[in-house]
């Protein structure tokens, strides 16, 4: 009760500063804009240069490399379909290593909520509703998580700008992002280095809970796709614990396919092969 | 009476291969858009570390290997023809020594409205339900117990299977034109009565025995967070009732070695619910079902006796003999969860704890008389590690105590890649306590560690 009565009074003596406000800081504010803005600014940029590519396939060869360098290969095929208004969907199929060859997971992301997620099983042909809060784990024991492989929607975190500084050729911006549900992330922050001209992205550093530097992703061989969409063809993901290593090479992009919205369908899993 | 059973048939294989050939190209001109070859090779033992109820006969180790290849062939469409032909040789057991179709289908698909269609044609595998400790609502196909006795490997089952998608969720029809019998394993197999079941001379309810024509359906949706399924089957049981029926058995049980078993194979209908509700690392899952049409001999071993003995006689038969074994309708049910700690101890491995009650209401009616029921009853407590390191290892264990009995039982398993393409299983499964009043005592000393090397391609 009495919340109820102290609100009003409160926003009461609030409003002629509002006002003031309003009339003193607008021109101030354009000028010079926060960190935090500056850097959500550019999130949602990119989030909105990369819509409207409908659907993509490609393929993925991961060679994970350990300290004393013996490596093993991962295979899969990706299927992506944009979804508006929501988080992307996907369906990724294993043809490598060849014991799990034809288990294939599909999650249907989601821009606020938890992501929906089945995994099919072929040897059981069972379709096994999982928890998608696995962000931190491991995918196929390389160096890249869960976290690290989906599409970082723009609501997940929050960002600050910090500097921009010359890359390669380029010019980056440098932003760091925290995620918001901090308990399913695997890390306290991001710093991300994006080029100012496509907001392509070439370098990622990862924090560990700790704020340690855990691991480092740099991105490479960017290709253009129907004269928009930039896709990168090469990521390295460097863990500076553990030593390990490993190196994503996409391949056999194909935009606007003729996959279906049913093809991400619990009875479109049973068919991925 | 009696009449000799038909083996899978080789004419009936060859009219599926066909019949999903012409439907593939039925649909298009056949212009194959891509082809594959996969599968495995697997080199086995058992080893029982103690002497089985029949030691004349069986062994405490057995070795031998399954191929299993798949061929996929798709065409330009994405219409597909698979084919997965299974082998396993087994030293010790001829009957295991056996050969089948898992899968042999044309798949076609296509739009339907705002949904679609889908339509698989052939022998094919079909997985119902949620829970771990058992697959209670799962019931299209024949159990391959001769490969495992948990239940897991299944016979390639010929059907024709159509689906509706759409928003509202997926329909399914499946059309069972022909029953596979569950095969019991032979003389120098373990897991297994002490006498043996005749897989020759089958007994059907219905007039037309394996090909009554059979038939199932299923609704499912997800709801957010909440996926279920509900299921109906009309048709022949996959659980075979084994009949002791003179002059081949005594009924003298299933501890006497001389004793010969008929299945027998009722009319059932079946309904089910599997249920999963998915809640960050929480899983909780239910499956129920009611069943009429089984036949059961609870309570009922008096009548059973006199039958026999006017059987024995000549003064009637198999029928007779059958219907002391009433019908009763009956519930089962499995509830329980999972949760997963992700990442323990700063580590990348994560570890999963199910806890699972399996229940069954014919249980709670032979309990006074204090009958033999398995799954009435039972609390499963389950583990897994998954390493998640470069070779997958995961470790599992199982345990399942009977409430109402002494009985209970451990099993462990343990997976790893060794290399690219070669993976090595191992597991043990314990009988701990059995009591003696449990239709698993007479398996008692069929505890057995199991090892696999395969080889994938």
């Amino acid at each position: 009760m009495r919340r109820i009565h102290a609100y009003p009074v409160r926003l009461l003596l609030l409003a002629p500063c509002l006002i003031l406000l309003s009339w003193l800081g607008t021109p101030l504010l354009a000028h010079s804009a926060t960190p935090e803005e500056i850097g959500l600014k550019i999130a949602t940029d990119t989030s909105a240069r990369g819509d409207g590519f409908g659907n993509f396939t490609a393929t993925q060869a991961m060679v994970l490399r350990n300290k004393q360098g013996q490596e093993s290969r991962r295979q899969l095929r990706v299927k992506v379909l944009e979804v508006a208004g929501d988080g992307d969907k996907s369906l990724m199929v294993f043809d490598e290593p060849r014991d799990v060859k034809g288990t294939a997971l599909l999650t249907h992301g989601h821009k606020q909520e938890a992501d929906d997620q089945w995994l099919y099983l072929p040897a059981l042909k069972r379709v096994k509703r999982i928890s998608s809060s696995n962000k931190s784990g491991s995918f196929m024991g390389s160096e890249f998580s869960y976290e690290d492989l989906s599409t970082p929607e723009v609501e997940k975190y929050t960002y600050r700008y910090l500097r921009d500084e010359p890359c390669g050729d380029l010019t980056c911006t440098v932003c760091e992002r925290f995620p918001v549900d901090k308990k399913a992330s695997g890390y306290s922050r991001q710093v991300v280095w994006q080029d100012k001209d496509e907001l392509r992205t070439w370098k990622v550093e990862y924090y560990d809970r700790k704020d340690a530097h855990l691991k480092t992703l740099t991105i490479g061989k960017y290709q253009q796709y129907l004269d928009q969409y930039w896709r990168a063809g090469e990521m390295n993901m460097v863990n500076h614990l553990t030593g390990k290593s490993t190196v994503l090479t996409w391949a056999d992009y194909q935009f606007r396919t003729k996959i279906r919205e049913r093809d991400f369908s619990k009875t479109g899993l049973k068919r991925a092969r | 009476m009696p009449r000799r059973a038909a083996r899978y048939p080789l004419a009936l294989t060859a009219i599926w291969l066909a019949a999903s050939i012409v439907a593939v190209d039925a649909h298009a001109e056949i212009e194959f858009a891509a082809w594959e070859l996969s599968g495995r090779v697997s080199l086995e033992g058992r080893y029982f570390p103690q002497t089985g109820i029949d030691p004349r006969h069986q062994s405490s180790h057995t070795t031998g290997f399954v191929v299993e290849p798949k061929l996929y062939v798709e065409e330009a469409e994405g219409s597909s023809f698979t084919l997965v032909p299974f082998f396993r040789y087994d030293s010790a057991d001829s009957v295991r020594t056996h050969w089948d179709l898992r899968e042999a289908y044309a798949l076609l698909f296509g739009e339907l409205g705002e949904g679609e269609w889908e339509v698989r044609l052939g022998a094919d595998r079909v997985f119902w339900g949620v829970a771990e400790s058992q697959h209670l609502v799962d019931i299209v196909n024949q159990i391959d117990f001769l490969e495992h006795p948990n239940g897991e490997v299944k016979y390639g089952q010929p059907m024709v299977h159509v689906t509706w998608t759409g928003d509202w969720g997926a329909l399914e029809f499946f059309g069972l034109p022909y029953h596979r019998q569950r095969i019991y394993p032979g003389q120098g197999g373990r897991l297994r009565f002490a006498g043996l079941v005749d897989n020759e001379r089958v007994e059907y309810e219905s007039s037309a025995r394996e090909w009554h024509p059979d038939f199932a359906a299923r609704y499912s949706q997800s709801f957010g967070p909440l996926d279920i399924g509900l299921s109906a089957f009309n048709g022949t049981s996959r659980e075979a009732s084994l009949v002791c029926m003179p002059p081949a058995c005594k009924p003298t049980g299933v501890s006497d070695v001389s004793n010969v078993w008929i299945p027998y194979y009722a009319q059932i209908r079946q309904f089910g619910l599997d249920a999963q509700l998915t809640l960050d690392a929480w899983l909780f899952k239910l499956e129920a079902m009611h069943r009429s049409g089984e036949r059961n001999a609870i309570g009922r071993e008096r009548e059973f006796v006199q039958a026999y003995s006017a059987v024995a006689a000549g003064e009637s038969g198999f029928d007779d003999l059958i219907s002391i074994f009433r019908k009763d309708d009956y519930v089962a049910a499995v509830v329980g969860g999972e949760y997963t700690f992700y990442s323990v101890f700063g580590s990348a491995a994560d570890v999963g704890l199910l806890a699972e009650w399996n229940y069954d209401d014919r249980g709670r009616r032979a309990l006074p008389r204090r009958q033999p029921m398995t799954l009435d009853n039972d609390f499963f407590i389950g583990a897994r590690f998954a390493f998640n390191d470069v070779q997958s290892t995961e470790i599992t264990a199982a345990f399942l105590t009977d409430a109402s009995r002494d009985t209970r039982t451990l099993g462990v398993e343990f997976d790893r890649r060794l290399f690219d393409q070669w993976s090595l299983h191992a597991e043990a499964n314990m009988i701990l306590s059995i009591d003696p009043l449990d239709v698993q005592y007479v398996g008692r000393r069929d505890g057995f560690f199991e090892f696999h090397l395969e080889y994938n391609f």
